[in-house]
């Protein structure tokens, strides 16, 4: 979706600030939406595209005013809720008022420690062949759907070059909304800056984005 | 400059909620500060793109969270300071503390009234034939000043069609950050949906802009 | 904030979905034990063993899980050489996608509005906001993490570390030039 996470090139936010010792977290409640996030995915039984579209879907004043673990916790809060996992009553209570839903998996202590390990790999295997080759001249397609999708604005229309085919991956647009993995052909496409930002822009910039076969077109 | 302002195609804002008998402004500040910002036009303090600019330049968590005449106010707050109308400590205290640095033409209400009836025409005369004709197709360019332009995000690197030749106009780009008017020619020029959005979406739809002669190419 | 993470956490934890140990133990590993001390290991042997960089060039995956490190956000792992003429920087201007498993969890500046709105439009602006200023006619490579790759920085090895073990240059490898928003320590800058 356009929501107010697509800030390729965007203006008007201000310098970077580095705080100098950062410490991971700045408060202990941050520690625990971190933490509880990556810990009730499996109960959850929701994928990361599903996370990542629970975060951005929000109004852009809230995305840009809120910080980056209240996001978290926001996303936590509504698909707990919508997974019939915790009511509104309860979280208003602050503690359990219901018998709990049966869940597939839960993550145990003992576990933690492997299932970090083996992350989340989204490599699929595949008959199909990619369609593009290093070296080959890609269109980013003009797409502007109100569902998860990971092509930036800033890139869309504009032209670039396959510098990797990455190889066929779980396809998150249609991840995010129970379409399944549905995997695509990825590749990595890079762009010259003067194509993104305009003739007269730093000629020494070079973009490059991860981009699935749906989201490009051959240039002709 | 590609700030909060330039909203148009983006998602997420929820739905427009139309409030029934709406009263112009919902409390009395907010017509203060359509009048004061009014004002400001009419005492020469500042011009409307250089205020546009400063407006569009406030962050955007902070734009997007104030309501419209809370924009207007805060951007007025800002450009007294910047324009030398007053000093932090005089907006602090609310009230003057010192000379103004400017002298301001004092706004009558008779001036009001002139203002309204004549607004401020922004057509001046032109220096150079218009370089496109109407039914020219033309692109939008692919520009990103992080200073004002009128050339929305969403039309960028889009082609459409030359509708209207509206006429020779003060340029808000160089307006607004004080580099004179600039005037250019202004054209009125229309995109299909279907290049601003994606081939699948409503073939129905043509969106229409006013873009100045610096933001086109021939197509 | 306290509070309601706090109602949440007691719910999940009262309804049986999760543990209290498996917090703690989630808390524990990303705030002690993940973390840039990965990834300066990786920088180090690159720097010291040829075979290990071209390996590590050609299949990053393979060549980091070689020395333990990958799992999460670290199944797809990319290094990115920086040399004389090529200067490399990442981001993820849709969110915050980071290579955890050599870098730990990003600070909070990788995650904002200001570096990922500029990062990909203005990078020598924002390496000025790190004190940073590169060649006027180096290339400047942004890599706009949009899928499940992660990249890894490999900095230039620093003069002055000729025969240094792999142990010492690890301490000049510091996490920003990791992501491509500074350089490493010069042998000077250490205690």
């Amino acid at each position: 979706m356009n929501g107010g996470q697509d800030l390729g090139g965007t203006h008007g936010h201000g310098p970077v600030k580095p705080e100098p010792n950062e410490p991971v977290f700045h408060d202990e409640w941050e520690k625990r939406a971190c933490a509880l996030t990556l810990a009730m995915s499996a109960p959850g039984g929701w994928n990361l595209d599903m996370v990542r579209f629970a975060r951005e879907n929000r109004p852009p004043r809230e995305y840009l005013s809120m910080t980056y673990y209240q996001i978290w916790f926001a996303a936590l809060e509504r698909m707990t809720k919508e997974r019939g996992l915790v009511s509104d009553d309860e979280i208003e209570a602050g503690h359990s008022l219901y018998p709990p839903k049966p869940v597939r998996r839960v993550l145990s202590p003992g576990d933690v420690a492997k299932t970090l390990h083996r992350g989340g790999p989204t490599e699929r295997d595949t008959n199909t062949k990619p369609v593009f080759a290093v070296g080959d001249k890609v269109r980013a397609k003009n797409i502007n759907p109100l569902t998860h999708t990971r092509l930036p604005r800033y890139v869309r229309g504009h032209v670039g070059t396959i510098e990797r085919v990455v190889g066929c991956h779980v396809f998150p647009d249609s991840n995010a909304h129970g379409g399944g993995e549905n995997p695509q052909w990825l590749y990595t496409v890079r762009f010259d800056g003067r194509e993104l930002w305009g003739a007269d822009s730093d000629a020494t910039i070079k973009v490059s984005v991860d981009a699935w076969e749906p989201y490009l077109s051959p240039t002709t | 400059m590609n700030g909060a302002a330039d909203m148009g195609g983006m998602h997420g804002f929820g739905p427009v909620v139309p409030e029934s008998n709406e009263p112009v402004f919902h409390a009395r500040w907010e017509g203060v500060s359509f009048a004061l910002n009014m004002v400001t036009g009419v005492a020469k303090l500042w011009n409307l793109d250089a205020f546009r600019f400063k407006r569009e330049s406030i962050p955007p968590p902070q734009y997007l969270n104030l309501s419209y005449y809370g924009l207007w106010t805060t951007t007025l707050e800002q450009m007294m300071l910047e324009y030398g109308v007053a000093t932090p400590e005089e907006l602090a205290a609310g009230h003057a503390i010192q000379p103004t640095k400017r002298a301001p033409h004092a706004v009558t209400a008779a001036d009001v009234a002139n203002m309204v009836r004549c607004g401020s025409p922004y057509d001046r005369p032109a220096s150079a034939p218009a370089l496109f004709k109407v039914g020219d197709r033309v692109r939008a360019k692919n520009m990103h000043p992080t200073t004002h332009t009128r050339l929305p995000r969403y039309a960028r690197g889009h082609t459409g069609e030359v509708v209207r030749i509206v006429g020779c106009h003060v340029f808000p780009d160089s307006n607004a950050s004080n580099a004179g008017e600039d005037p250019h020619w202004l054209y009125t020029v229309r995109f299909d949906g279907r290049d601003l959005w994606g081939e699948d979406s409503d073939p129905t739809v043509r969106v229409c802009i006013e873009a100045w002669e610096p933001y086109l190419e021939l197509a | 904030m306290q509070l309601r993470t706090r109602a949440l956490e007691t719910i999940l934890i009262e309804k049986g979905y999760v543990e209290q140990a498996a917090i703690d133990q989630l808390i524990e590993t990303y705030e002690k034990k993940i973390g840039p001390r990965n990834g300066a290991q990786v920088v180090a042997k690159a720097w010291v063993d040829p075979k290990f960089r071209q390996w590590l060039f050609e299949d990053g995956t393979a060549a980091i899980g070689s020395l333990g490190f990958g799992g999460r956000s670290g199944n797809h792992l990319v290094a990115l050489e920086n040399t004389a003429s090529v200067h490399n920087m990442v981001v993820c201007t849709l969110c915050s996608c980071y290579p955890w498993a050599v870098l730990g969890l990003p600070p909070l500046w990788y995650k904002s509005a200001p570096y990922r709105s500029r990062a990909v439009a203005d990078p020598r602006g924002v390496l000025r906001d790190f004190g940073m200023e590169l060649p006027k006619d180096t290339e400047i490579r942004i890599w706009d993490s949009t899928a499940e790759l992660r990249y890894l920085v490999v900095p230039m090895r620093p003069a002055g570390t000729e025969g240094w073990s792999e142990g010492k240059l690890v301490e000049l490898v510091t996490r920003d030039s990791m992501i491509g928003t500074g350089r490493p320590k010069h042998p000077g800058e250490l205690p």
